[in-house]
C-alpha cells in the first residue's frame, strides 16, 4: 500500500547554517515527488526527516497519517525503502544477502524468497548474481541491487538520494527506464532527491524546486515551464533547455 | 579502567601466590627461598652468585634474580621487600641512595662512611649493611697509555685541563649520579667535548678502537687490566669509599637471622687483588660465574668441594653454533617464558583496549584525548616504567606484567578506534538507513569490516611485546633477555646473541602468524586475494 507524506513548516539548522527554512510539502500516497535545487538547498535534508535520519529542530514531519516521532526511528526506516547514491551495498555481503537485510530486519518468513523477487523486479537474476559480491559489479548493476534492497520487503515508501548520479549516462539512462516501470507496478509513493531537472521529469509526477532551504515553487513540469514562479525557476528552466538545443543543433 | 588495573593486579598477585606455594617446597630452616639479586655489571654478577651459594650451602634455598636495572630498581626492590639481599657499595649508598655528601675528615675514611651509611640506611629504610667485604670498588676513570701521553695524563686535574678535546663515553649511571660526571665537573671542572653515553659491556671495546677517549670504570674491573689502561688519580678526593657489603632486607633479617649470619661469612674475606683476579676470570677469560664463585668459596673454606663441575669455560675454540647448542634446554625454557609474558601481556590488552576502542567510537568526542593518554604511556622509557611499577609490585614476573601490558593498550585501541570509525561510510551509512541497531550495525559492517585493521593494531603490539620483553630482566622476570643482560654485564657477545637472537626470530615468527591471522580475519570479499590488491569497491 502506498503511503502518503507530508511536511508542516519544518526548519532545521546545522550550527548556523540553515538548512531548512519553514517548508511545507505534501505526496499523495502513490505520487512520485521530485526534489530538486543546488547543493545547499536543503532537498537532501527534508527527505532525510521522512525516516529520521535528520531530526528537524520545528515543525511536523507525517508518514502515512502518524508523526514521524510518535515510532521508534529503526522501525520506522525498516518500513521505508532507501537508495543511496553510492548505492551503500555491504561490502562483504553477497548480493542476495544485501538484498535480503531489511525482509531480515523485519523477520519475514522467507526473506531469500524476497530477495530473489526484488533482484528478478530490477533485472538482475539472482542465479546469476545472487552469490556475487558488490565489487564483481558494474556501477549500474550495483545501484541496480541497491534499488532491489529499497523494494525487497515492499515497503509503501521509497526515498531516494540522488541514485543514479555516479553514472555514465547510459547504464543511468536504463535504470531511468526500469525504476519508473517498477514504481508504476510496485505502486509506490516515491521522494527522489536529484540536481538533474530532466531525470526529474522523466522521474517525477511533480516537481518541487528548492533554494537555500525553502521551496520556489512546486507543481507538474508543465507549469513550471508555462508558468515559473521566480526568476531562479526561470533561470534553472532556461539552463536545461539551452543543454538540450545544444544538442538538437 | 582503575577497576580493570585492581582486576588485573589481583589476579596476578594471585597467581604469584599459587606459583610460590608450588615452588616453595618445605626446607630444614624456612619454607620461603631467600631472593638474591645484583645489579647488571660482571662483579655484581659475581657477588650475587657467591652470596647464593653460601646461602645454599648452609641449607636455605635461593631464588637469583641477577642483572636488576641499576641503582634505582636494585635498591627499591630492597626497600619493599620484593628482594632480599644484593651487592652495594658504600659511596653509593651515599650518594646515590642517601643523596648525602660528608665532611672531607669524614669521607676519607671507609669506617666513618661505612657507619654513617649503614645508620642513616637503617634509620630511612630499614635496610641493613652487612659488615663489608673486604675491598673497595671505586671509580676508575681510565684512558689509554697513548691518549696519556699524548695529553699528559696522570690525575684528574690534568683531565680537566685537556678535557675538552676530548669524547668522554659513561655509563648513563655515572652521567647522572651527583658522585659521577655531575660532581667531577663540579670539582674538577671536567668538561668533555662530547659525552656519550655507553653500556658497561661495550665502553671498554669503544675506548681500545678510539671511538671515545675516557671512559668510566671500576677499580676491580678485570678490563682495566686486559686493555693496559691508565686510571687517572683522583687528586682532589672527590670519589667516596666505595665498600663492597651485603645489602640485607628487613624482612630477612628479622624472619631469618641465620641467613644474614651465613652472609657475614664472607666478610673482610675478599681483597682488591682477589676481587680484581676473579673479575678477570669472569670478564676476560670467559668463565663461568658460578665456577669462579664456587672456586674462591672453596677456597676461603666456606664450601666444602663436594661436586666437581666440569669446566664449561667458553673458550674461542668452540663455535657459536655449538654453544648455542649446549645452551639449548636453557634458551627452550627462556624462550617459553619469554612467550608467556608476551601473551599474557597480550591477552590481557586486548580484553581492555578492544572494548576500549569500540567504546571510543561511540563516544569521539574523548576518543582522541584518550587514545593519546595511552600514547603517552609508550613514550615513558621502559625501565623508569618498571622501576615505577616495584613500590607497587616488586620484582619479577608481575610488575614486567603490567609493564607490557600499558604498552601493548595503545596500537590495540587505536586501530580499534580507527578501524571502526573508518569502517566504509557508505555501508554504514545505508543499514543505519534501512534500519538497523547500532549494535547490528558494529557486528554485521563495521567489525567485519575493520577487522584487518584491528588485527594489524594487535600485530603491532605482540611485536613491540616481544622486543619490550628483553628489558623485562632488568626486574628479574626472565625471558630471552636475561642472557642480554647478562651478556652486556660480563662483556659476553656470545650470552647476548643467545638471547638477542631467538628474540629477534620471535618477533619474526609472532609478526608471520599474525600476518597469518590478519589475512584470515578479512572481510569474506576480500579473502582469496592474497598475491594481489582487492579490487576497488567502488566506480567513481
Amino acid at each position: 500500500m502506498p503511503i502518503s507524506l507530508a511536511a508542516r513548516n519544518v526548519s532545521h539548522r546545522f550550527g548556523n547554517v540553515v538548512a531548512l527554512d519553514g517548508v511545507s510539502i505534501d505526496v499523495p500516497a502513490g505520487r512520485a515527488v521530485a526534489l530538486v535545487g543546488e547543493s545547499g538547498s536543503g532537498k537532501t535534508t527534508l527527505l532525510r526527516c521522512f525516516n529520521r535520519l535528520v531530526e528537524p529542530e520545528g515543525g511536523e514531519v507525517k508518514v502515512g497519517d502518524r508523526d514521524v516521532r510518535t515510532q521508534p526511528a529503526v522501525q520506522l526506516r525498516r518500513g521505508i525503502g532507501y537508495v543511496q547514491q553510492h548505492g551503500g551495498l555491504l561490502p562483504h555481503w553477497r548480493v542476495l544477502r544485501n538484498v535480503a537485510l531489511v525482509p531480515v530486519l523485519q523477520g519475514m518468513s522467507d526473506p531469500l524468497g524476497a530477495a530473489r523477487q526484488a533482484l528478478e523486479l530490477v533485472g538482475l537474476p539472482s542465479g546469476d548474481f545472487g552469490s556475487r559480491f558488490p565489487h564483481e559489479l558494474s556501477g549500474g548493476q550495483r545501484q541496480r541491487v541497491a534499488l532491489a534492497r529499497s523494494i525487497a520487503a515492499r515497503p509503501g515508501l521509497v526515498l531516494l538520494d540522488e541514485p543514479f548520479g555516479a553514472l555514465d549516462a547510459i547504464s543511468r539512462g536504463e535504470l531511468h527506464e526500469s525504476f519508473d516501470g517498477l514504481r508504476r507496478s510496485l505502486s509506490v509513493t516515491t521522494l527522489l532527491v536529484t540536481h538533474d531537472l530532466a531525470e526529474a521529469a522523466r522521474l517525477a509526477d511533480d516537481i518541487v524546486v528548492m533554494k537555500k532551504g525553502r521551496i520556489e515553487q512546486m507543481g507538474a513540469m508543465r507549469t513550471l515551464i508555462t508558468a515559473p514562479a521566480t526568476e531562479y525557476v526561470a533561470q534553472l528552466i532556461a539552463r536545461a533547455r539551452a543543454g538540450l538545443e545544444a544538442l538538437q543543433a | 579502567m582503575r577497576r580493570v588495573l585492581l582486576l588485573i593486579s589481583w589476579l596476578l598477585a594471585a597467581s604469584e601466590t599459587m606459583g610460590a606455594q608450588s615452588t616453595a617446597v618445605a626446607s630444614s630452616r624456612d619454607n620461603r627461598p631467600i631472593v638474591v639479586a645484583s645489579k647488571p655489571f660482571g662483579e655484581s654478577y659475581l657477588l650475587c652468585e657467591m652470596f647464593a651459594q653460601v646461602l645454599e650451602s648452609r641449607g636455605f634455598k635461593v631464588v637469583r634474580r641477577p642483572g636488576l636495572g641499576a641503582t634505582e630498581i636494585a635498591f627499591g626492590a630492597i626497600r619493599t621487600d620484593a628482594i632480599d639481599v644484593y651487592p652495594e657499595y658504600t659511596g653509593t649508598g651515599l650518594v646515590a641512595i642517601l643523596h648525602d655528601s660528608l665532611a672531607d675528615s669524614v669521607a676519607a675514611d671507609p669506617r666513618a662512611v661505612f657507619a654513617y651509611v649503614a645508620r642513616q640506611s637503617a634509620q630511612l629504610y630499614h635496610v641493613r649493611w652487612l659488615p663489608p667485604l673486604g675491598f673497595q670498588n671505586t671509580y676508575a676513570i681510565a684512558v689509554t697509555q697513548k691518549t696519556a701521553a699524548q695529553h699528559h695524563l696522570r690525575t684528574l686535574t690534568d683531565l680537566a685541563r685537556e678535557s675538552p678535546h676530548l669524547i668522554a663515553g659513561f655509563t648513563a649511571d655515572f652521567i647522572g649520579r651527583s658522585d659521577g660526571l655531575v660532581g667531577l665537573t663540579r670539582v674538577y671542572g671536567i668538561r668533555p667535548r662530547e659525552v656519550r653515553p655507553l653500556a658497561p659491556a661495550v665502553k671498554y671495546q669503544a675506548l681500545a678502537a678510539g671511538a671515545v677517549d675516557v671512559i668510566d670504570g671500576y677499580s676491580t674491573d678485570g678490563l682495566l687490566a686486559k686493555y693496559d689502561l691508565v686510571t687517572l688519580i683522583d687528586d682532589r678526593h672527590f670519589f667516596p669509599p666505595y665498600e663492597a657489603s651485603a645489602l640485607v632486607s628487613r624482612r630477612l633479617d628479622q624472619t631469618m637471622p641465620a641467613a644474614s649470619a651465613a652472609l657475614t661469612l664472607l666478610s673482610d674475606r675478599l681483597d682488591e687483588q682477589t676481587m680484581r683476579n676473579l673479575n678477570r676470570r669472569v670478564e676476560v677469560d670467559g668463565e663461568d660465574v658460578a665456577r669462579v664463585a664456587r672456586d674462591e668459596l672453596v677456597v676461603l673454606g666456606i664450601v666444602g668441594v663436594f661436586r666437581v663441575t666440569p669446566n664449561t669455560s667458553r673458550g674461542a675454540q668452540s663455535g657459536f653454533l655449538a654453544y648455542m647448542w649446549d645452551r639449548r634446554a636453557n634458551i627452550v625454557a627462556l624462550t617459553a617464558r619469554h612467550l608467556e609474558l608476551v601473551g599474557l601481556a597480550l591477552i590481557a590488552a586486548v580484553i581492555v583496549a578492544l572494548p576500549l576502542g569500540l567504546a571510543l567510537e561511540r563516544t569521539r568526542r574523548i576518543a582522541e584525548p584518550t587514545i593519546g593518554g595511552l600514547g603517552v604511556l609508550q613514550t615513558i622509557p621502559s625501565i623508569a616504567l618498571l622501576a615505577f611499577m616495584i613500590p607497587l609490585l616488586g620484582v619479577g614476573f608481575a610488575p614486567a606484567l603490567v609493564a607490557l601490558w600499558l604498552y601493548a593498550l595503545y596500537p590495540i585501541a587505536r586501530g580499534t578506534y580507527t578501524g571502526v570509525r573508518d569502517a566504509d561510510p557508505d555501508a554504514v551509512s545505508a543499514a543505519e538507513a534501512l534500519g538497523t541497531t547500532p549494535t547490528q550495525r558494529l557486528i554485521w559492517v563495521r567489525l567485519p569490516l575493520a577487522a584487518p585493521v584491528i588485527m594489524s593494531g594487535i600485530r603491532t603490539a605482540a611485536v613491540i611485546t616481544v622486543g619490550a620483553a628483553t628489558l623485562a630482566a632488568f626486574i628479574g622476570a626472565g625471558g630471552l633477555g636475561e642472557p642480554i643482560v647478562a651478556g652486556l654485564a660480563l662483556a659476553d657477545t656470545r650470552m647476548i646473541l643467545s638471547g638477542a637472537l631467538p628474540a629477534a626470530l620471535l618477533a619474526l615468527a609472532v609478526d608471520g602468524l599474525l600476518g597469518l591471522v590478519e589475512r584470515m580475519v578479512a572481510p569474506a570479499h576480500r579473502r582469496g586475494t592474497f598475491w594481489r590488491r582487492p579490487a576497488t569497491t567502488r566506480s567513481s
